[in-house]
């Protein structure tokens, strides 16, 4: 299996998961590149992105699996040849074998910073490192099928706060990636309706790095 | 910390049509420009990112050194009351500058239904709607487009139009802007000096006034503007600027492929079509150049869809050629082609399984009149027979599903040439009974019907639209008549298309309209979701304008059109000979089987049409 590290920053944010997919169809095809393609009534050129992104959420460690139809592709050259195409935004950092299986990447570290447009309110930095040191912080959790009480903290396995400016505190994080994974969005909705007093003006999110059980970086 | 603009993106839907940045897209330094356009797409980015004129024009301005086109496009209702509530004015997506910054603001005018559009993007732009209220060079606001042809609705708005193909005139235009600017003059003295340009219209420069039945009395042109500006063409389609690198959007767009004009105009005559008469002399590209543009068109944007685009494709005189040779470039690619309107008439079988190898597409024909007198009338020259045996072709190679298109209002059709649209539907189902390779998954027939809106330029342009109340009671004759379950029909809302016959029949006495109904929220017209009836007639009766005046009156031959200022080439002689025929149920053959005279020919050099003498 061929895979790509890109990373996702900027406007490129905005793009959905499927966006991305298609955008990479597409850079594939610009990059003389012919990708594997479904089988069937609409055949389609496939590649797989780990761990779909949220709208809006920057990420410098996306992956994306791909096979290629004739099995050989410059693979040292394909970042150069995919970067020359991209959207702002969208930056290949690598392109590498690997038959690393994506069941293996289980921790996400993330940044979230909290952005205040009247300045950080007195104790804010304290309730929130408080909040996440609570035994158990259960949450309404919407899903498919409705919604559901979860307790997010034994899917925290790290969390550091420190005050960024005058405006930002920056939560940096490692939390379960999948099965079940914790968005990261999901601890700036603790924040808003646990303390609604402290609730960001904003908060910006960055995926920063993938790992594995063992704390070494997934690739 | 974040600007406002971008946490306002993370709450609205479908925040990537609203940032620009997309592969391709063209950033100059502002340094070494001096003359920036702001070309408006008045809907919303997934329609304007699939038209292909704006994709040209783009192309073409951008070619110029010193000019540095940028696009913008309607924001859909989240973001533009999130960008009000946060005074965001409306902003190009290539700098992020607000339009209000542009030397000049560009209007592509495809459909009468984004004429609040217009308006709204200017208002949200923060920049004067009336022409009469802004000075200087600063936001000169011109259009053009097919609307264009009667551009007087707009005419309070707009401070030029440019008429017909403007892949050269643009340049004109820009240039001589440019001299403007470059000399500091008035923006009276660079609206004369626009206006010498041949295809510009500056409304300003007309007066018009009225009997006291409302009609026009007279348009009276000044300062030497000329009687009548006739559009413009590219001659030469070989050589004409296409775009084969443009713009890959990175979010799903409606039509996300590649496109290829193969030639401009129609050899047709359907005597209800505007763009079959305004976009006349029929110019084909040759094979070879269409080839080459598509094989560079798909390398470089990567799509993996590409579509033979035309008034009718299936009259391009290379087609097989054409057809065969992409075929073999785009079938071991897994690209998909596509090839919309085909006729019925010369439709083929070995087309039809050679398109089918990559990806099946739909089978879509438009009859648009249920007999052969009312085809006959309205020149649509296909026949029953022609239809019937196309769907046999279809059916017998695997199709199951069909699109029929007609129009109801159509004038001289009466109840029987309504039932006629149910009775073809039947005999295609016969049809597919008898043919069909497959009978497993049923037929389906998608059957539409639209209201029809006579429309300048066209021999119908003088007829009535039929009332809202007739329409209905054509459709409810034809649902009564329709009796299978293997017919899903669907009609035209008719208040849309009553307020399209307005606007595109209409004068300049609905300038106020539009504003009262901008002023009263309207926008996005085109979309069911935004659409308000109600908006429009408060409007009208604010202003005291009568809708039916310009719908169900009809004009009389010898009373001045308010589109009268405008050529598109074709001579008012055809039109009413044409007319005349179509009351006769008489034909008229197709360009290149006979010349009827229409005049188009006055817009190539030498007065010579390249129909049908290069066949």
């Amino acid at each position: 299996m061929n895979r790509l590290l890109f990373e996702k920053t900027g406007d490129a944010v905005y793009l959905s998961h499927l966006d991305l997919m298609r955008l990479f169809q597409r850079a594939f095809k610009r990059a003389g590149v012919m990708v594997w393609h479904t089988q069937g009534f609409s055949p389609r050129a496939y590649v797989s992105i780990a761990l779909p992104l949220s709208v809006g959420v920057e990420s410098r460690c996306e992956l994306l699996d791909f096979s290629v139809e004739d099995g050989t592709v410059d693979i040292k050259t394909l970042p150069e040849r995919l970067n020359a195409t991209m959207p702002d935004g969208v930056r290949v950092l690598r392109a590498y074998e690997s038959e690393r299986k994506i069941r293996y990447l289980t921790q996400l570290e993330a940044k979230i910073t909290l952005e205040y447009d009247c300045g950080l309110p007195d104790g804010a930095q304290r309730a929130i490192a408080a909040l996440f040191d609570r035994p158990e912080l259960k949450l309404i959790k919407r899903t498919k099928r409705g919604e559901a009480e979860v307790d997010i903290k034994p899917m925290i396995f790290r969390m550091e706060l420190r005050r960024a400016s005058s405006q930002e505190l920056e939560l940096k994080c490692l939390v379960s990636a999948q099965n079940p994974g914790l968005n990261p969005q999901l601890l700036v909705a603790a924040i808003e309706t646990q303390l609604p007093e402290f609730a960001p003006d904003f908060a910006r999110i960055e995926r920063i790095e993938v790992y594995e059980e063992d704390g070494t970086v997934f690739r | 910390m974040t600007d406002r603009l971008h946490r306002i993106l993370q709450n609205v839907q479908k925040p990537a049509r609203y940032t620009g940045g997309e592969y391709n897209q063209v950033v100059k330094d502002k340094k070494d420009v001096d003359v920036r356009v702001a070309f408006c797409f008045p809907d919303t980015y997934e329609i304007g990112m699939s038209n292909i004129g704006m994709r040209i024009l783009y192309g073409v301005m951008n070619e110029l050194p010193g000019v540095w086109c940028e696009r913008v496009f309607a924001p859909w209702g989240d973001m533009e009351a999130a960008m009000r509530e946060n005074k965001i004015p409306l902003y190009a997506l290539e700098s992020h500058d607000p339009v209000k910054d542009f030397d000049m603001i560009a209007f592509t005018l495809g459909y009468e239904m984004c004429y609040t559009n217009v308006l709204n993007m200017l208002r949200l732009s923060d920049v004067p709607l009336l022409a009469s209220e802004r000075d200087g060079l600063q936001n000169i606001v011109f259009a053009g487009g097919v609307c264009a042809v009667n551009p007087e609705p707009l005419a309070d708005f707009v401070d030029f139009f440019s008429l017909g193909e403007g892949e050269e005139i643009t340049k004109e235009i820009l240039e001589c802007y440019r001299t403007a600017k470059q000399a500091g003059l008035s923006k009276h003295e660079f609206l004369l000096s626009v206006s010498k340009i041949d295809g510009v219209y500056v409304p300003s420069f007309y007066e018009h006034s009225y009997h006291p039945d409302g009609t026009l009395a007279a348009i009276t042109p000044l300062h030497g503007a000329p009687e009548r500006v006739k559009k413009r063409v590219i001659e030469d389609m070989d050589h004409a600027y296409y775009p084969e690198k443009t713009i890959v959007p990175s979010t799903e767009i409606v039509h996300d492929r590649s496109n290829l004009e193969v030639f401009r105009g129609c050899i047709r005559g359907c005597r209800f079509c505007q763009a079959g008469f305004c976009y006349r002399p029929v110019r084909e590209k040759s094979a070879d150049v269409l080839y080459r543009q598509a094989v560079q068109a798909l390398e470089d944007s990567g799509n993996s869809e590409i579509t033979m685009a035309s008034l009718s494709t299936s009259d391009y005189t290379q087609l097989e050629q054409l057809a065969n040779g992409l075929l073999d470039y785009c079938a071991p690619r897994k690209i998909n082609l596509s090839l919309p309107s085909l006729r019925a008439d010369n439709f083929s079988r070995e087309l039809m399984m050679k398109v089918q190898k990559v990806r099946k597409s739909g089978l879509t024909f438009a009859p648009e009149a249920g007999t052969q007198r009312l085809r006959d009338a309205i020149n649509k020259n296909v026949t029953e027979q022609e239809i019937l045996d196309t769907c046999a072709t279809a059916f017998s190679g695997g199709w199951n599903s069909v699109k029929l298109y007609f129009m109801l209002g159509l004038p001289t059709e009466t109840d029987e040439d309504v039932i006629g649209i149910a009775e073809l539907t039947h005999k295609i189902i016969k049809t597919w009974h008898e043919t069909a390779s497959s009978k497993k998954r049923g037929l389906m027939i998608n059957l539409a019907t639209a209201y029809f809106v006579p429309k300048p330029f066209t021999p119908f342009q003088w007829e009535k639209q039929i009332t809202p109340e007739e329409y209905l009671r054509r459709v409810h004759l034809l649902q009564e008549h329709l009796r299978s379950r293997n017919v899903d029909y669907r009609y035209h809302e008719s208040d849309l298309s009553r307020l399209e016959a307005v606007l595109a029949r209409g004068d300049r006495r609905l300038g106020k309209v539009l504003r009262e109904a901008v002023n009263r929220g309207a926008r996005l017209d085109g979309w069911d979701e935004y659409f308000n009836y109600q908006i429009w007639l408060d409007a009208f009766a604010a202003c005291g304008v009568e809708p039916d005046f310009y719908t169900v009156r009809g004009f009389g031959e010898d009373e001045i059109l308010p589109w009268q200022t405008i050529s598109v080439g074709v001579s008012d002689a055809f039109f009413r000979r044409e007319r005349e025929k179509a009351y006769r149920s008489q034909t008229t053959p197709d360009c290149r089987s006979q010349c009827a005279g229409c005049g188009a020919s006055t817009l190539c050099k030498g007065g010579v049409c390249h129909e049908p003498a290069s066949v």
